[in-house]
């Protein structure tokens, strides 16, 4: 396993966010994370890079115990992530912002290098030619690309992916789902938060399901999607239910 | 290195250079006086650079490690007859240390916050020291002229003094330059830029912003030792002047925050218009309120200072105005 987690709980004053989550990641595989919103997503991967200490529980991460960890010490180890809301670094150019992440992750690379690695990276996200602008002239499809850019440039072992797809349009969800599989392919593990439904049961080899802060199905993701306690939590959002049954239908022809 | 290709580099040693000869080519001892005040500014106002521009962290009461720095040189000076060189040393090594350790207590607080702790410090080190004997209390301590003779006389020492604020000057400038691009230098601006996705991304914030803070201490801490030698006289009330602070923050923020030019044109733009104003009739009590009224319009209309509007407007420049 290169990341276990278990039984992590997280209370925000009196609400809890997670309850006893555990999940098991497996080297080399894409795990699709859904649920509706609120069900403590994104709150579980600020959980496991550190950015909140997990209230009760334990994480390991290639086998050895992470809980309590700072995010620099995780990302030095080789965990990186990309943010739903994006964070770009608005007054460096886009170049040095993925030189960030070459320079301060797993690989600790120099300057020169990093520069080299910065190059290599935007060229496989697409963003070749935007090098030399500030990273606030970008717009938001860009922007996810460059979060994407800036996590990959630290070559980690695990990438936490955070709606990388969100407010992209259809063509834009296909081009990012390419990369995704071939980040794939370079034997990084990739956990996913997704919305968008036919994307996440298309890529992923397992999901997992949250609701309420509770792990409530795992699977493959035809399982996942013809499981009732799954339908019954989306009920509240027919748009996504509908989603899913159809993400489900299609999944059961093929 | 190819060091001629990076004006970046040169241009702002060049123009210290430029300002630094002047007073030896008119022999003028009223040049050096100016000069000097223009070189101390612009070791003070880099010197914040390094944390307000780089790491985005906003120090108000920065005047703190000129003051402590001053009183430690000018102690081992008067009190311990000691030489100048290891009064500049300790001079710097004291403010240092306090900075690692003061860093270490309030680096954790943000923004405002932060603000307004470094004006506690300043305020609880002017109280110390008023109150701390042997560096004088209240009425602080005096040179004997006699430690001058050492120097070669006090109008000798005078220019002794001027040449080490020189070459503190294009320290502090060179310093500057380097760690802007520097690997440690792209960590700062990571955090100046967002403080959590640096962290995200590897930067261990901690560490980063305490060595930024130490390093924007040393420098202050010898210009003081520099500054109280050549005055003779040193007072709780000269050493920690809360408004020197708010200055040094004009100058950096009137040149260009986190550009290594930036602080030197704002320094010396600042110290003559100072200058003008102290002998202008109208100005000459109300300057601070010309210091403040200038702070106020940058932040409204060219927040980036005048090196940064210039380096958006004008592309080609970029690669001139680092």
């Amino acid at each position: 396993m290169i990341l276990q987690v278990l039984g992590v709980d997280k209370y925000f004053g009196g609400l809890q966010a997670l309850s006893h989550v555990t999940i098991d990641v497996k080297p080399g595989e894409i795990l699709g994370l859904i649920g509706p919103n609120g069900a403590g997503k994104t709150t579980l991967f600020n959980v496991i890079n550190g950015v909140y200490p997990a209230d009760r529980g334990s994480i390991k991460f290639l086998g050895e115990s992470v809980t309590g960890w700072k995010p620099y010490e995780l990302a030095k180890k080789g965990l990186a992530r990309t943010h739903q809301i994006v964070q770009p670094l608005n007054d460096l150019t886009v170049r040095e912002n993925v030189m960030v992440g070459a320079c301060f992750g797993r690989e600790n690379e120099s300057l020169a290098k990093a520069a080299v690695t910065a190059d290599e990276v935007l060229a496989f996200v697409g963003l070749a030619d935007k090098g030399p602008q500030l990273a606030n002239s970008l717009n938001v499809a860009q922007k996810k690309r460059l979060e994407l850019a800036r996590a990959l440039a630290a070559s980690p072992r695990l990438l936490l992916l955070d709606e990388v797809l969100a407010g992209l349009n259809q063509s834009e969800i296909g081009g990012m789902i390419e990369t995704i599989g071939q980040i794939r392919q370079q034997g990084v593990t990739v956990i996913m938060i997704e919305h968008v439904m036919h994307a996440v049961m298309n890529v992923s080899d397992r999901v997992v399901v949250l609701d309420y802060g509770q792990l409530i199905a795992q699977g493959t993701p035809a399982e996942v999607s013809d499981d009732p306690k799954v339908i019954e939590a989306y009920l509240g959002d027919p748009k996504l239910a509908e989603e899913l049954a159809e993400a489900a239908r299609r999944l059961g022809e093929e | 290195m190819n060091w001629f290709r990076r004006p970046g580099f040169w241009l702002p040693l060049i123009l210290v250079g430029l300002i630094g000869i002047l007073p030896v080519l008119t022999g003028s001892a009223a040049t050096r006086e100016v000069v000097f005040t223009i070189l101390l500014s612009i070791v003070l106002a880099s010197s914040l650079n390094l944390l307000l521009g780089y790491t985005g962290y906003v120090s108000f009461g920065h005047i703190v490690f000129y003051g402590l720095g001053g009183y430690v040189g000018f102690y081992l000076i008067s009190s311990r007859g000691q030489p100048l060189w290891l009064a500049m040393i300790a001079g710097g090594l004291v403010p240092a240390i306090a900075a690692f350790l003061l860093g270490r207590a309030i680096l954790r607080l943000r923004g405002a916050y932060f603000a307004l702790a470094t004006i506690g410090i300043n305020e609880a080190a002017r109280a110390f020291i008023r109150n701390f004997d042997p560096f004088g209390g209240p009425v602080g301590m005096q040179l004997n002229f006699q430690v001058y003779t050492d120097y070669g006389g006090a109008a000798q020492a005078l220019w002794t003094t001027y040449f080490l604020a020189l070459g503190l000057a294009l320290a502090v400038l060179l310093a500057s330059y380097y760690m802007k691009s520097s690997k440690f230098g792209l960590g700062l601006m990571a955090i100046r830029e967002n403080e959590d996705a640096a962290e995200v991304m590897g930067v261990v914030t901690p560490s980063a912003k305490t060595w930024a803070y130490v390093l924007s201490a040393v420098f202050p801490g010898i210009m003081g030792v520099l500054f109280f030698f050549k005055n003779g006289n040193i007072l709780p009330g000269d050493a920690f002047r809360l408004h020197f602070s708010i200055e040094m923050i004009v100058m950096v923020m009137l040149g260009g925050s986190g550009t290594v030019l930036g602080p030197l044109l704002g320094a010396a733009a600042y110290q003559r218009l100072r200058g003008t104003l102290l002998v202008t009739p109208v100005f000459r009590n109300v300057q601070l309120v010309v210091a403040g009224a200038m702070l106020l319009l940058i932040v409204l209309f060219i927040p980036q200072g005048v090196v940064g509007w210039l380096r958006e407007r004008v592309p080609w420049l970029r690669k001139v105005l680092e």
